[in-house]
C-alpha cells in the first residue's frame, strides 16, 4: 500500500500517532507547572490578575490535556497491536516502567484533574491549589517514566538477553540508564520552553491588538522571563545530551552531522544534502573544526564517520541532518528572543516594541516544532535498531499485512487530522479570545460546580458560550 | 509458603479490567443513552454528571494494558495483535467520545456534531470492547510465541453478540448511574428504561451462559462436572436474585439500589467468565503461569501496585465524594 511495505507502514503509523500525541503532553507538562505558579502567586498576593490568568490558561490546559489523554491511550496499546515482537522481547522491561507511569502519574493527574477543573467552589483554595500541584507533579512523573523507558531502548543496560528475550537484572540500572538523565532534562525543559513561547505569542498577539491589560502584560512578561532563562539552559542541556549521544550512539552523531569518514578536526556543516547511496554529503558548506570543538570540546577531536558502520546499520542521515538543524536553529532563535526581551525590558520598552511582538507571535509554535524535530532526530537516528544494538526494528513488529496496517494508518490520519485539527482550532480560538479583562468575583463565594447553579460545569464552556459570536474579550464565564 | 506472584498479577489485571468495565462502563453508557434525550439541558446534565471523573475512569484501561505488558508480555503481544482491528476501532471511537467532553461545550453551531461524536464514540467503543471480549473467550491460535490466526477471526457470531450484550450492559450501568445522580423527569425516564434493559441483559447473560459451554468443551466441563457444579451454582442463582431485586428496586423507585444491583450483576457475569477461562490468559491453552514475565519484572511492578493502588483508590473515592449528590435539572447552564 502506497508503495510501502508493512514494516514501513507500521513505522509511519507509530511516527504519526506519537508525533501528534507528543504535542499535547508537551503543552500540558509546561502549562500545568505554569498554572501551579499562577495559582501560587494568586494565593500569595491575592491579586486578581493571577486568578484571571489561571482561569484563562486552565481552559486551554483542559482541551490540550483531553487530547493528550485520548491520543495517549492509543500509544499504550500500540506496543502490543503493532509491535508484538518488541513486546515479546522487551515487555518484561518496558512493561513495568509503563505500569509505574500509570500508577504514579496517570491516576494522579486524572484523579485531581476533575477537582482542578471544576472543584474550586467545592474544596476551598488550599485544597484546590493542592490539586493543581498534584496534576503538575503528575505530568512530570509521567515524563520521568516514559523517558526512562524510551532511554532504555536507546542505551539498554541492566538486562540479561536469553533466547532473544530481555530479562531484567538490575532495575536501578534499567531506570537510570546512561542517556536517561539527559533526555529527561532535555524533554522537561523543552515542554517549559514550548509553553513559554505559546504564552508569549498569546500575550504578543493581544499587545499587537492594543490590549494592554495587566493580564496581557503579565503573561507576556512572565513568558519572556522564561524565554530568557530557559532557552539558554536548554541549549546547555542539549549540548550535554549530544555529548552523551556521542558516547553511546556515535552513528547517530555521524548521521546528524552528515559526516562519512572518521577524521580529526571535523567541520560543522551548516548546509549539505547527505546522500545515503553515494556515501557523501553534497553541497556541504561548513565552519572549519567547529563540529570537533562542539562534540569533543577540542579543535582537533576525532569524530567517527558513518562509513565505520555497515550500510544496513546506518541511520538515515538525510533526515536527521536536517531535523537536527531545524531544532538547533529554532533553539538559537528562541535564545535570541529571550535576549532581545531582556534588552527591551531594560529600556522599558517590552510592551511597546511592535516589531518584537511580531517576532514573539511568529515564534509561538517554535518550541513545539523543535520538540518534533528533536524527536525525529533521536528516533530516526537510532534506526535500524529499536533496542539499540540488540533488537532490530524489522524484528519487532507484529507481522500484520501491509493492507491491514495501511488501512488503520489511513484511519488514524483521517481521524487525527479531523479531531485534533478541530481541537487545535479551538485552542487557537481560546488564545485569541484572551483572558477576561474585568475583575472577577472570588470563586470561593460562588455556589457552583456540576449540577449547581451559576457555574458552567466545564471550564471551557464558559468561554465557549460566546465563541460563536463576535470575538468578544469580555465574555463572562458565568453568563446566563 | 511461597507467594505465587503470577497469581497475584492475574488478580491485579482482573481487578484493573473490572474497575475499567464498571467505571468507564457507566460513562460510556451515558453516551449510549444520549439518543433518548433530545433536550440540550438534559444532555448537558448527563454529560456533566461524569465530566469530572471520566478521565480517571479511562485510566483503568491504560492500567489494564500496561499491567498486561509488564506481567504477561506474551499475552499482551499475542492478544493485542490478534485483536488488531477491533482494538484500533475501539481506540478511535474512544477518541471521538473523549474529545466530545471538551469540544461539545465549545461551540453552538457544531454542537450536534459533537453530540453524534459522543453517541457513536461511546456506542462503537463499547461494541468493540464486547467484540474483544467475545473473541478473547473464543481463544487464539498461537505458534512460536506469536498469534497464528487471521486478521478477521474476531468477525464471528459470538464476538459480535458479545458486542451487543456489552452495549446493553453499559447502557444499564449508565441508566443506574443517572437514576442515582438525577431526579425529576430525567430520572423518571431512566426508571422506565431500566426494566427492559434489565430483561435484555438477563437474556444476554443467559445466552452467553449457554453458548460458551456448547461451543467449548473445557468450559462445559468446568461448570457442569461434579463437584464444580455445586461450587459454582451460587453464581447463576445470585444472578437471578439480582435481576429480581433490580426489577423490584425500580418498582419501588429506589435511588441507589438499581445502580448497585447493576454493579452486582456485572460483577457476577465477570466472575462467571473468569471461572470459564481460568487459568488461561491466552485462551484456550496458555495459562497465566506460562505467559508470565520474569519474576523480577512482576515483583518490581507489584511493589508499585501494592503501594499505589490503595492511594489511587483513596483519592478516587475523594474525587467522587467532592462531586457527590444529585445533579439538578435545569441548573447546569443555559
Amino acid at each position: 500500500m502506497f508503495g510501502l511495505d508493512a514494516l514501513e507502514l507500521a513505522r509511519a503509523q507509530f511516527a504519526f500517532t506519537v508525533s501528534f500525541h507528543i504535542v499535547f503532553p508537551a503543552i500540558s507538562i509546561g502549562l500545568a507547572s505554569y498554572l501551579a505558579v499562577l495559582e501560587g502567586l494568586w494565593l500569595k498576593t491575592g491579586r486578581d490578575v493571577y486568578l484571571n490568568l489561571y482561569r484563562f490558561w486552565l481552559q486551554i490546559f483542559a482541551v490540550a490535556f483531553g487530547m493528550g489523554v485520548v491520543s495517549g491511550v492509543v500509544m499504550s496499546y500500540q506496543f502490543g497491536t503493532n509491535w508484538a515482537g518488541l513486546s515479546n522481547a522487551a515487555g518484561s522491561i518496558m512493561g513495568p516502567l509503563l505500569t509505574y507511569e500509570v500508577l504514579t502519574a496517570f491516576f494522579l493527574e486524572a484523579g485531581f484533574l476533575g477537582i482542578m477543573l471544576f472543584g474550586m467552589n467545592k474544596v476551598g483554595k488550599g485544597l484546590h491549589f493542592f490539586a493543581t500541584l498534584m496534576v503538575a507533579i503528575g505530568t512530570l512523573i509521567s515524563t520521568f517514566w516514559i523517558l526512562s523507558s524510551n532511554s532504555w531502548m536507546h542505551t539498554p543496560q541492566g538486562y540479561e538477553l536469553v533466547d532473544g528475550v530481555f530479562y531484567p537484572a538490575d532495575w536501578w540500572a534499567i531506570v537510570f540508564n546512561p542517556s536517561f538523565p539527559y533526555r529527561l532534562a532535555h524533554m522537561a525543559m523543552a515542554a517549559f520552553v514550548s509553553v513559554a513561547f505559546i504564552v508569549g505569542a498569546t500575550g504578543a498577539w493581544h499587545l499587537l491588538k492594543g490590549r494592554r491589560s495587566a493580564e496581557v502584560k503579565t503573561m507576556f512578561s512572565m513568558a519572556m522571563w522564561m524565554a530568557l532563562l530557559a532557552a539558554p539552559t536548554q541549549a546547555v542541556i542539549g549540548d550535554a545530551h549530544g555529548l552523551n549521544t556521542m558516547e553511546h550512539q556515535p552513528a547517530k552523531i555521524a548521521a546528524m552531522e552528515g559526516h562519512w569518514d572518521t577524521e580529526r578536526g571535523v567541520d560543522l556543516l551548516l548546509f549539505g544534502i547527505p546522500d545515503m547511496q553515494a556515501e557523501t554529503t553534497h553541497y556541504a558548506i561548513g565552519i572549519p573544526r567547529l563540529a570537533s570543538l562542539i562534540l569533543t570540546h577540542d579543535l582537533d577531536g576525532e569524530i567517527k564517520g558513518l562509513k565505520e558502520w555497515a550500510p544496513e546499520d546506518r541511520p538515515n542521515s538525510t533526515i536527521v541532518f536536517w531535523s537536527f538543524r531545524l531544532m538547533v536553529g529554532l533553539g538559537l532563535l528562541m535564545v535570541l528572543t529571550g535576549l532581545i526581551s531582556a534588552w527591551l525590558r531594560l529600556r522599558g520598552q517590552l510592551y511597546d516594541a511592535r516589531l518584537f511582538h511580531r517576532m514573539a507571535l511568529i515564534m509561538g509554535p517554535s518550541g513545539l516544532i523543535a520538540v518534533l524535530a528533536g524527536w525525529v532526530t533521536t528516533e530516526v537516528g537510532r534506526q535500524p535498531w529499536v533496542v539499540y544494538g540488540l533488537l532490530r526494528t524489522a524484528d519487532a513488529d507484529s507481522g500484520h499485512s501491509a493492507t491491514q496496517v495501511g488501512t488503520t494508518f489511513a484511519l488514524f490520519v483521517i481521524v487525527y487530522f479531523l479531531v485534533f485539527g478541530v481541537g487545535i482550532t479551538y485552542l487557537l480560538r481560546m488564545m485569541r479570545k484572551g483572558p477576561k479583562l474585568k475583575a472577577v468575583e472570588h470563586q470561593t463565594d460562588i455556589e457552583g460546580g456540576p449540577g449547581r447553579a451559576r457555574t458552567p460545569s466545564r471550564p471551557l464552556s464558559g468561554a465557549s458560550e460566546s465563541d460563536d459570536r463576535a470575538d468578544s474579550d469580555e465574555g463572562d464565564r458565568h453568563e446566563h | 509458603m511461597n507467594i505465587d506472584i503470577p497469581l497475584i498479577w492475574a488478580g491485579v489485571i482482573a481487578f484493573g479490567i473490572f474497575m475499567y468495565v464498571v467505571m468507564d462502563g457507566f460513562d460510556l453508557g451515558i453516551g449510549i443513552l444520549f439518543p433518548f434525550f433530545k433536550e440540550r439541558d438534559k444532555r448537558d446534565l448527563m454529560m456533566n454528571s461524569v465530566a469530572p471523573i471520566w478521565d480517571g475512569n479511562e485510566t483503568w484501561l491504560v492500567l489494564g494494558g500496561a499491567g498486561l505488558f509488564a506481567a504477561f508480555p506474551l499475552a499482551y503481544g499475542v492478544v493485542l495483535s490478534a485483536l488488531y482491528l477491533p482494538l484500533i476501532l475501539m481506540l478511535l471511537a474512544l477518541i471521538f467520545r473523549g474529545v466530545a467532553f471538551e469540544f461539545r461545550f465549545k461551540s453552538k453551531r457544531s454542537r450536534p456534531v459533537w453530540d453524534l461524536s459522543f453517541i457513536f464514540g461511546s456506542l462503537v467503543a463499547t461494541f468493540f470492547q464486547g467484540v474483544v471480549l467475545g473473541a478473547y473467550i473464543n481463544g487464539f491460535p498461537v505458534e512460536n510465541r506469536a498469534f497464528a490466526g487471521g486478521p478477521f477471526d474476531w468477525l464471528a457470531p459470538f464476538p459480535l453478540f458479545c458486542g451487543v450484550a456489552l452495549v446493553v450492559g453499559y447502557a444499564m450501568l449508565g441508566c443506574g448511574w443517572l437514576i442515582m445522580k438525577t431526579e425529576g423527569e430525567l430520572q423518571d425516564k431512566m426508571f422506565k428504561l431500566m426494566p427492559p434493559l434489565t430483561i435484555a441483559l438477563g437474556a444476554c447473560i443467559a445466552i452467553v451462559s449457554l453458548w460458551t459451554p456448547l461451543a467449548h468443551e473445557a468450559i462445559a466441563s468446568r461448570w457442569f462436572d461434579l463437584p464444580n457444579l455445586l461450587y459454582f451454582s451460587p453464581v447463576p442463582i445470585l444472578v437471578l436474585a439480582s435481576l429480581a431485586a433490580l426489577l423490584r428496586s425500580v418498582r419501588l423507585k429506589k435511588d441507589n439500589q438499581p445502580f448497585l444491583l447493576t454493579l452486582a450483576l456485572i460483577f457476577l457475569a465477570y466472575t462467571g467468565l473468569a471461572i470459564s477461562l481460568w487459568p488461561n490468559i491466552i485462551p484456550p491453552a496458555i495459562s497465566f503461569t506460562a505467559a508470565s514475565a520474569p519474576e523480577s519484572s512482576q515483583k518490581f511492578a507489584l511493589v508499585g501496585v501494592v503501594v499505589m493502588v490503595p492511594i489511587i483508590l483513596m483519592y478516587t473515592v475523594y474525587g467522587y465524594f467532592v462531586f457527590r449528590g444529585k445533579m439538578k435539572l435545569g441548573e447546569g447552564y443555559h
